[in-house]
């Protein structure tokens, strides 16, 4: 059985293979051509926490290969609340679909679902773990944008410690030989049991404005309010990593910036229309990426 | 039989914890939980070692280790040797070793991990390093070191 439960599941022949399909099913993903690959086959979405980006993501993907689905958004609409274990709820809806999407607020729910499922379990997000679709189409959308993924300057910039979409990226494209520009405020470093494992050069920056001129992409992370105990605190750091079309114009021509998205005002609606903007592609990157990756679970074999 | 061990009387029926690590022997019998098993139990500590410097023992009287105890014991003391004993002498020695998968004996120091929210589910952690015993639990990834493992 092929569980994607972390991006860890997936060596980089894998990855390649994937992205490759992903560009090939552009025009299917924007409905441009019509695929018929998974026809008669059901998408089973378990929800345990709301997330509508990867969910209706997901959705359009089964849908536009010719797939069915069936699912919950919400699990105060679920036997959960009756007190049911997450385990006898994966059994069940195994027995209802050919594979899972599984998002959950606890660590490692996507690994233990695999321990029992009968079909293919896709980790869509399990607490502050791992979230590899997310990964792939981060990487996707690298790879278009610039056109290679090995050996780039990479900035990450924002929240840095609880933003796990940057800990499963700067683990993936470290294999790519990525070189690697942490940019945060003190508190919200990248944590140790990341950087640890990097085998690439990595460095870490108060500014943006050190680094800004070498980089090739620029990851930004949101800044959660939460985050900070004091209002004034968050204010004054969120400020000071606020990026807007003047601050860009040292960066290189072909520098590209990604956002996991939703975005507050850490990105400011004056970047959108600059060539450097590839956050809302990156959104829809998620369709041909899932599209693939739910083809390779349950399509044909060719 | 050495001078270290007469120090206290043999014993007829039961397990002698030897070679534990100095210092390690009050918190085995805590983990293990054999103050409270009613057997008699002899604990020494820091006694003279020709292997090492000094080590703790442990004698336990009719009561021989689970596996289950035994894998508790190779993560507290890993160079501890378990000697069953029956009519005073010693029936097996057992080497004890530290399992590259270790079940139902941590518990995950992570609280938003799912081990530690679906009930009835166990705890299963990858042996990373063997020297400095190194474990990883295998739902949400956390790393623990040694002195940090928390038995359940």
């Amino acid at each position: 059985m092929k569980h994607v439960v972390s991006i860890e599941d997936l060596d980089n022949k894998r990855i390649m293979g994937l992205l490759k399909r992903a560009k090939q099913l552009v025009p299917v993903a924007e409905g441009k051509k019509k695929s018929k690959a998974l026809d008669g086959k059901i998408l089973a979405t378990c929800f345990f926490e709301p997330s509508t980006r990867t969910r209706l993501s997901f959705e359009s993907a089964m849908q536009r290969l010719g797939g069915t689905c069936i699912g919950f958004a919400d699990p105060s609409a679920t036997s959960h609340l009756k007190g049911e274990t997450l385990l006898d709820a994966i059994r069940m809806v195994a027995g209802y679909s050919d594979v899972i999407v599984l998002r959950h607020p606890h660590e490692g729910s996507a690994k233990l679902a695999s321990e029992v499922s009968e079909v293919p379990v896709i980790n869509g997000g399990d607490g502050a773990g791992q979230h590899p679709t997310q990964t792939l189409l981060d990487l996707f959308t690298i790879k278009e944008e610039i056109g290679k993924l090995e050996g780039l300057n990479v900035g990450m910039l924002g929240d840095l410690r609880y933003g796990r979409t940057v800990h499963s990226l700067s683990q993936a494209l470290d294999r790519f030989k990525a070189q690697f520009y942490f940019i945060s405020p003190k508190t919200l470093g990248m944590p140790t049991h990341v950087t640890d494992e990097l085998q690439n050069d990595w460095s870490t920056h108060k500014n943006l404005d050190e680094v800004l001129g070498k980089l090739d992409v620029l990851y930004v992370t949101r800044i959660q309010k939460e985050r900070f105990p004091d209002i004034e605190d968050y204010k004054r750091v969120a400020g000071a990593y606020r990026i807007n079309a003047e601050i860009l114009q040292k960066a290189k021509p072909k520098m590209r910036i990604l956002h996991p998205l939703p975005r507050v005002d850490e990105i400011s609606t004056d970047v959108d229309g600059t060539k450097h903007a590839a956050y809302f592609r990156q959104a829809f990157n998620g369709v041909p990426v899932r599209m693939a990756l739910l083809e390779q679970l349950m399509g044909k074999k060719k | 039989m050495s001078e270290n061990l007469l120090r206290v009387q043999p014993i007829r029926n039961g397990t002698v914890i030897d070679h534990i690590k100095p210092g390690r022997g009050r918190k085995i019998l805590e983990v293990l939980g054999l103050s409270g098993s009613g057997t008699t139990i002899s604990l020494l500590m820091n006694v003279p070692s020709k292997k090492r410097n000094r080590k703790d023992i442990i004698k336990v009287e009719d009561r021989e280790l689970s596996e289950n105890e035994t894998e508790k014991l190779a993560l507290l003391s890993p160079n501890a040797r378990v000697n069953i004993i029956r009519n005073y002498a010693v029936a097996e020695k057992k080497k004890i070793e530290i399992p590259k998968v270790i079940s139902g004996t941590v518990r995950c120091p992570n609280d938003n991990c799912i081990s530690n929210n679906e009930r009835g589910s166990s705890t299963h952690f990858k042996l990373l390093d063997h020297k400095s015993l190194r474990i990883q639990c295998i739902y949400c990834g956390r790393k623990i070191d040694e002195d940090n493992i928390e038995f359940i």
